[in-house]
This record gives C-alpha cells, structure tokens and sequence, in this order.
C-alpha cells in the first residue's frame, strides 16, 4: 500500500506543485522540496480524500517528510 | 502632533461569557469558559464539535424592527455593543458633536449568514432570486455603518478588516484620531459571527481548530476554538471627559502596527516583537512598567511559542516578572472581534487590579514557559498593560493600556 501512497503523493506535487516526479524520493522532506505548512496542509488533504480517510489535526503537524505523510495516511488506514 | 490624552468612558460587549461588560468580567474573574458544543450549526459533518456561542441574543430586545431588517448577525452585535457603550459613558450628541466621532469597526467576515443563505437559496433551493437586502447585510462595513445611524453619528466611519487584528487596528486608528484632534469621540471594537456551515468548514480545511477546547501555551494545546460576538469601546480625548465629569475607566496611550510581508499564515517573530516595541514607544512606556499582557494566544502550536519568544525579546529579563494570559481560553477566538473583548478584558484587568487567566492550562511547555496565569485569576495592581493581536496575512498591532490615575 505504501507504494500506491508515495505514487499519489508524486502525482500530486507533480500535477499541484509542478515538481518533477522523478526528483522526488522518499526519504525527502517538505522542505527539501519547497513546500511550506500550508502545502503540506493541502497535500494531506488530498490524500485524505483520495483514501478516503481523516488525519487528526495534531498528527497532521507532525508531518515533515514523504515518508512520514506515508506512514500517516497507511496507519490511518488501518481498521 | 496633537498629544491628547484618550481615555476609555464606556464598554459594551455582548460575547459568549457574558453580554454585559459586568457579565463577562465575572466570567473572566471566576475563570468561566464559554466554550462547549455548537448548537447554531449541525455538526454532523464537521471535524470539531466545539466553539464558543453566544447564546439567548434576542436582537428584537435592544433594536428596532425597521432597522434589524437591515441587520446580519454581526452587525446586531455591534450596535447592541455600541448602545452599552455608549449608555456607560452618559453621552448625547448633538449636530456638532456628531460631526468630531468616529465609528471605527473591526471585521474579518461581514454578514456571512446573509451570504450563506444566498447561495442556499441559488444553488441548493435553485431559488432564482435572492433577498433584495443580501448586499446590505453583507457588505463588511455594515456594523460600523448601522452604529453611525442608530446614533446619528456623521464623523470618520470605516470598518477595518485585517482577520484576527481588526478590533486592535480598529481602537488604535480611533485612539489615533482622537490624540491628534481629529476627532474628540469615538466608538471603536468589532464584532463577528463564523457560526455558518460554510465558514466553519473552511476553519476545519487549514486544520488548525482544536478538537476539544483551546489551551493556549500548555504542552498538551491543539489548536484555536471560533467565537462570536461582538465588544465596543467609547474613546474621548481626557479634557473631553473631564469637562463633562465623566467616570474614567482606563486609558489607552500607544498603538502600535506592523507587517509580516513573509507567509500568508505562519506568523513572524520579528512582526510580533516590532509591534510590541512600537505601541510601547508610541505610549512612551519603558518596557518595565508593564504587569500585563493579554496575550494573541490562539492555542496553536505556532502562535504561542513564537509569542512566548517574542516578548522575551522585547521585554528581557523583564518577561519573568510580568504576566500574560490568552483570554480566548474563555471566549474563544472571535476573529475580528477578538480583540475587542481583549480590549475590554485588558481595561478591567487595570481597573480592578485582577489578571485575567489562562482557562483549561495542563502542562507547561518549555517553550511558553513565562506566568501565564493558569485556570485561576489572581489579584494584582498593574499600572500598563499590553494588548497582542496578530492575524493571518501577517498583521499585527498592538494596544498599550494605563490604569487610569489624574
């Protein structure tokens, strides 16, 4: 599933952010992308409606890398 | 320049703890929160269940039928604020006196329930008209318009919109006008009501609403709760006042207002402290004398430890021996009229040498680790107070307070 989350979260700062798909790997960080607060606000937004699920707020600020926005919404998931 | 003194004669609020000004300083006083689940909305389909609303305004009590047509919610708040405001300080007008006052309102939103029932009306209803008056109602300048015709008042009336600052900018401006000889009167606050489906919505899209109460600069804080209402303050130049013998409630002596220019949502520290620094040079007050500051405090995570550290920097060694508390714990973040309550909380505080408390405080943070007045108001002589306020689009300002003595 993690994998499907990263390919979104590509698509996304691709289509939104005109960031190159291929530049961006897992192991970045907003910042090293250029995104600020309001950014990441609206990639999880996104994520949450395309999977279909909600963040609380609080975990939403803690989100600081792709990874993390992963394992965010993949934990989210879960039943 | 002019150098008036301006003295604050009369208070008006109507806000979720209470809608006197007596009212809702003994709520602040006994530190009673006005927050709790939203009634005004169905909250099936929002995120966050709380705010903080004002309950059981019935406008048809203070404003007639003609000119409560006339009225959106926010608008209603203002006048019934005003009214207050202006019974406390025993004022009449007349032609002259009309012409030297100013009506100065703070308002982020408008009318938003007229707007909200408008596209109700189109795009749910597929009405093909909407209210004849929806425009009227909207328009942000209502309040400040619907004060000056309760009263007849024709000098500088404007609304100013600047998000969470706009009843500080709106009190500064009318203290400016009234210390230069502008004006020798005015009526300055702000009122708001985001109590609409639409509007609650948007708050729950930039995440940043608590999902149970707000607990501003405690560790465990998560984020602002939305208020409502309404608070106006009746500003006259001293020799004003005293020529008429009235009672003097406070004094209002630096303004001070800044921008960010750096994020649209994430505030600056160098914004906040340059604000602080230019009310209290404006006042000619030495960062020592303050006892008091009411603090911006929203309860975010951002906010409240980068105003934490903006006060050390302004006020030094200083920072440990004065107090702040967020106000909003109590009556919530009313947005354009937030600062109008903080106005009046801030005013009292000097009057009755009591400090406002931090409401629903759990745990300190080490980065707000300043005395914030925790879950308890205590008693305390303070001589100057400041007032915080800043908004998104990164604007702030700033009101220094002195407790009033000849």
């Amino acid at each position: 599933m993690s994998e499907v989350i990263f390919n979104k979260i590509a698509t996304l700062l691709s289509s939104k952010k005109g960031i190159n798909k291929e530049l961006i790997s897992i192991e970045q960080s907003f910042e090293d992308l250029g995104l600020d607060s309001l950014d990441a606000v609206e990639l999880i937004s996104d994520l949450e409606d395309e999977f279909n699920v909600n963040l609380p707020n609080i975990e939403l600020q803690q989100i600081k890398t792709i990874r993390q926005a992963v394992e965010g919404i993949e934990k989210s998931m879960q039943p | 320049m002019n150098s008036r003194r301006v003295v604050v004669t009369g208070t008006g609020i109507v806000s979720p703890i209470g809608s006197t000004t007596k009212d809702f300083w003994k709520s602040v006083v006994d530190c009673t929160s006005g927050i709790g689940p939203y009634t005004s909305v169905n909250p099936e389909n929002i995120r966050f269940k709380n705010g903080a609303e004002v309950k059981d305004f019935d406008p048809t009590i203070h404003i007639e039928k003609g000119a409560l047509d006339l009225m959106d919610r926010f608008a209603q708040f203002a006048v019934v604020a005003a009214q207050q405001a202006i019974k406390q300080a025993g004022i009449t007008f007349t032609s002259e006196s009309a012409q030297r006052t100013a009506v100065i309102c703070g308002s982020s939103i408008g009318g938003v329930h007229a707007q909200e029932q408008s596209y109700y009306d189109l795009y749910k209803e597929n009405k093909t008209r909407v209210h004849p008056l929806s425009i009227p109602k909207t328009m942000p300048n209502s309040a400040s318009s619907n004060v000056s015709m309760q009263f007849g008042i024709t000098g500088p009336v404007y609304t100013i919109s600047t998000a969470c600052a706009s009843s500080n900018h709106a009190i500064g401006n009318a203290f400016w006008l009234i210390r230069s000889g502008v004006c020798d009167q005015a009526l300055a606050g702000g009122s708001e009501t985001p109590f609409t489906f639409t509007f609650l919505k948007a708050w729950e899209a930039i995440r940043v609403v608590a999902p149970d109460t707000c607990r501003p600069f405690s560790k465990t804080r998560q984020g602002m709760i939305l208020g409502e209402g309404g608070a106006m303050l009746f500003l006259e130049s001293l020799e004003h006042a005293q020529e008429r013998g009235a009672e003097i409630l406070g004094e209002i002596v630096g303004f001070g207002m800044t921008s960010d220019a750096s994020h649209i949502t994430k505030p600056d520290q160098q914004g906040a402290e340059r604000a602080m620094r230019m009310a209290l040079e404006d006042g000619l007050v030495v960062p020592e004398q303050v006892g008091y500051i009411n603090a911006h405090g929203t309860g975010t995570l951002v906010n409240d430890s980068m105003e934490v550290a903006a006060i050390r920097n302004v006020f030094g060694k200083h920072a440990e021996a004065l107090a702040i508390s967020s106000t909003k714990s109590l009556h919530g973040h009313a947005l354009g009229a937030t600062s109008s309550f903080e106005a009046v909380a801030t005013i009292m505080a000097l009057k009755e040498g009591i400090l406002p408390p931090t409401a629903n405080f759990e745990e300190k943070d080490e980065a707000c680790d300043l005395d914030v007045v925790p879950n308890q108001s205590r008693k305390k002589d303070i001589q100057y107070a400041l007032s915080n306020a800043f908004a998104f689009g990164g604007l702030n300002a700033v009101l220094a307070f002195k407790k009033w003595e000849e």
